[in-house]
């Protein structure tokens, strides 16, 4: 059993080394003279940037430090800053020196020029945007990518080693479980909860502290605390980067609900393609336990709790509440008709609280520093920030999190730096399969759960894709089906075939077999797809083709009536053609044609003959002329 | 049944006790079909029914059983994959960044579709929803090595690479 003393021994020792991560430049340089270290390197082991090859570069860190005799820098391996795109990313401080897609041959040149004694910054491998044109560095946070973002689900990622539990304690760790367990009842966690204004961060956005005081509210000795950790939603990865950069938040989060509400056994449903995560999981569980955070009477409260991890296998709706808790059960995925909820009946028939990764990582702050102060931030009805993951047509990628309220231009334009390659943008769609595409006219909607519905999507887990004019919105909502069929259960018809039948209308559409009154069949069906579907799953499924076809029906009329894609995306309505007064007849696409499509004389200008084109754009790519385009 | 005959099962007494420890370990838990299934995919590389057999005497349950929950999640395969197993991720952000042409790449290399294996047992591709690396996109996973960033014409390229590999090893 760890006591609240030996808890604060522990944060005391640590604490100095990760205030330096936080703090400003000259401050951080004032406390790194507190430490053992002069110098910390960081580096993220999150996906992107192992993707991207970080796990050699922190070999070479290790193996070059030793080589120099630096034992007085510390490398910490963390989760993720947010910046995938530039990874692999390495920090060094007290500078706040941010070095960006680093590779082995730069990790040599930075520690022998830099973090030897009395090294000097290399500037030419820093992310330029933190290079003021007068020579000095920013820091990452005072770069336009962080500048508006406000980290409180992410406040440790990217800041401590997620395996290490010394970190945790070190920034405020188990103080928000010990808080709870010696000083409050569970009526007064709930209140607190209740009050901060929080919301289900994985979709549908239910109040937190009423799904709590529900679970309290049924009698039963038995009860569980479940964690949704299977983010399906395809370019979501918010919670995956959570539990990378900060498990302990989320086991401390569920410890805190299963006092609250008298659970003795917690559950974390992840995606088993997350590995990285579900590895940092399994380690932080095993520290919390051998620390005496997990087990036996915690603090000598006299509460017990423990947590398991249960892996799904590949099936999206088991994102969908009940469908979650069956395969908890080990069975089929499906989801079952609610009422009875799972707070009432969940987990092997018992009262259930279950959240998202992002919603409990609020919880320890939430506890520690009040619920007035959560619901300062964001706006009438949604309290406190969101994450969310920007993809697809932006310069930024990455994970941003922002105080609820901000606009989608602020998101866009300066948070995620624009679209790249002077494109124009198109239209944001949030989500994923359930949500729907934002068109430029909204861009200055403040952010939050109730305008997105009104505008015909969702906050779902906090996919952030960016579209720009070269995005077909035809296609981009046949992808969504092809999505949905693909994952639909099978269980209820209205989704099993609506699913697939509105595909089929898509289909056509994209082949240029559309017809004027498909549009009011596409809207017929949808209507009953989301009034008669058993779960989210089928009843948000037509969003996709409804947002598209509330803002941009001039391109489904484009497809229906002129027979054109106007983004040249859908490959049976595009014709490619050659400029004859760009082609210099240089041959090159007649002899790269796979179908021998494209004929003329060496010098003379080229023409493709439609009937034989398999429109595979390879011509497009070989002229070196541009002389080939599309229409 | 003609699948099966072209994926004879080649299951050895080492796997066959493995699994039944795993068995042992489990089958007291509640809810314990679907870590045994994914630790019996880990011995055998798949799941045939003789697999699935197996699993379900060993935890009393009946075969259909074990065959719902096996054919219900798409990461339990029932047919063997190649020894290179390539995943193009058909995700949102790699979708838009073009990761269809990528998948149409590898196919025309391999002269095989999304789903399928060489005949020589090397190469199987299947497309995957999202793995999470969307600031590389579009990916590719090769086993656990990631390509990111890529355009159809570096497919050949990497592909080659691992047939080099694997006339070195057959020259060893």
């Amino acid at each position: 059993m760890m006591t609240i003393e030996q808890l604060n021994q522990i944060r005391d020792a640590g604490k100095d080394l990760i205030a330096v991560r936080n703090a400003v430049a000259e401050q951080s340089a004032k406390l790194e003279q507190q430490t053992a270290y002069r110098k910390q390197v960081l580096v993220c082991g999150g996906t992107g940037c192992t993707s991207s090859g970080s796990h050699k570069v922190i070999a070479a860190l290790e193996k070059a430090l030793k080589k120099a005799g630096l034992s007085d820098v510390l490398l910490v391996k963390t989760g993720c800053f947010g910046l995938c795109a530039l990874g692999p990313i390495l920090i060094v401080y007290p500078e706040g020196a941010f070095y960006s897609q680093v590779t082995v041959q730069a990790v040599e040149r930075i520690v022998k020029e830099h973090l030897v004694v009395g090294g000097q910054v290399v500037k030419e491998l820093l992310y330029q945007q933190t290079v003021h044109p007068d020579g000095s560095i920013l820091s990452l946070k005072e770069t336009p990518f962080y500048k508006k973002q406000l980290r409180v689900a992410l406040r440790n990622c990217g800041v401590i080693a997620p395996e290490k539990i010394e970190e945790y304690i070190a920034a405020d760790g188990y103080q928000a479980l010990a808080r709870v367990l010696r000083e409050m009842t569970p009526d007064q966690v709930i209140q607190t909860v209740t009050d901060s204004g929080l919301r289900g961060r994985g979709g549908g956005g239910f109040p937190t502290g009423k799904k709590w005081s529900f679970a309290k509210a049924t009698p039963g000795d038995i009860k569980y605390v479940c964690c949704n950790a299977d983010e399906g939603d395809p370019g979501a990865f918010m919670d995956r980067s959570i539990l990378e950069g900060d498990p302990h938040c989320v086991i401390e989060a569920m410890a805190i609900a299963g006092y609250a509400i008298g659970a003795h056994q917690g559950y974390i449903y992840i995606r088993a393609e997350y590995p990285i995560a579900v590895q940092r999981l399994a380690i932080a569980l095993k520290q919390a336990r051998e620390a005496g955070l997990l087990g036996k009477d915690l603090f000598g409260s006299g509460f017990d709790f423990d947590i398991e991890i249960r892996l799904g296998a590949g099936a999206f709706v088991c994102g969908e509440e009940t469908a979650l808790m069956t395969s908890i059960e080990g069975h089929r995925g499906e989801p079952r008709p609610r009422p009875p909820f799972p707070a009432v009946k969940g987990l092997f028939g018992k009262p259930t609280v279950l959240n998202n990764v992002e919603t409990y990582a609020n919880i320890p702050q939430i506890i520690l520093k009040g619920a007035q102060w959560f619901a300062s931030m964001g706006t009438a009805t949604s309290k406190g920030t969101k994450v969310f993951a920007l993809g697809g047509k932006i310069t930024n990628v990455g994970l941003v999190e922002i105080p609820m309220g901000t606009t989608l231009r602020e998101i866009v334009e300066e948070i995620g730096g624009g679209i790249p390659g002077n494109k124009r943008f198109k239209a944001a769609q949030t989500g994923g399969p359930s949500g729907g595409c934002i068109p430029a006219c909204h861009l200055d909607t403040p952010i939050d759960y109730d305008n997105l519905i009104a505008l015909g999507s969702m906050m779902g887990s906090g996919g952030l894709i960016i579209l720009d004019e070269d995005t077909c919105m035809v296609d981009i909502a046949k992808f969504y089906l092809e999505f949905t069929v693909d994952e639909s259960c099978g269980k209820c018809t209205p989704c099993r075939i609506g699913t697939r039948r509105l595909l089929q209308f898509l289909e056509k559409i994209t082949n240029g077999d559309g017809e004027p009154e498909d549009l009011d069949k596409i809207e017929e069906l949808a209507n009953h797809m989301q009034t008669s579907s058993l779960c989210a799953l089928g009843q948000t499924a037509p969003n996709p083709v409804l947002s598209t076809m509330k803002y941009f029906k001039d391109e489904y009329i484009a497809h229906i009536v002129d027979k054109s894609c106007p983004a040249g995306v859908c490959k049976s309505l595009i014709r490619y053609s050659i400029d004859p007064a760009l082609c210099k007849g240089c041959t090159k696409c007649a002899r790269g044609c796979p179908v021998g499509a494209i004929h003329g004389q060496v010098r003379q200008p080229h023409t493709i003959d439609p009937k034989v084109c398999i429109k595979c754009g390879l011509c497009v790519q070989n002229c070196a002329f541009g002389a080939v385009y599309t229409s | 049944m003609e699948e099966k005959s072209l994926h004879p099962f080649r299951g050895t007494s080492a796997q066959a006790e493995q699994l039944q420890q795993v068995i042992a370990t489990h089958r007291d838990r509640p809810g314990c079909l679907m870590p045994v299934l994914q630790e019996a995919q880990e011995i055998y590389g798949y799941l045939p029914i003789e697999v699935q057999t197996m699993v379900a005497q060993g935890l009393s349950l009946s075969l259909s059983e074990v065959y719902g929950v096996a054919t219900f999640y798409s990461q339990f395969r029932l047919l063997p994959k190649g020894k290179y197993r390539i995943s193009i991720c058909l995700g949102t952000a790699c979708y838009v960044k073009g990761a269809a042409k990528i998948l149409q790449a590898v196919e025309d290399y391999l002269g095989i579709k999304a789903g399928e294996c060489t005949p020589d047992g090397l190469f199987s591709i299947e497309s995957c929803r999202c793995v999470g690396a969307c600031g590389l996109a579009p990916v590719m996973t090769i086993n656990d090595e990631v390509y990111g960033r890529l355009t159809p014409d570096q497919v050949p390229g990497i592909l080659e690479r691992y047939l080099g590999g694997q006339k070195e090893e057959s020259a060893k």
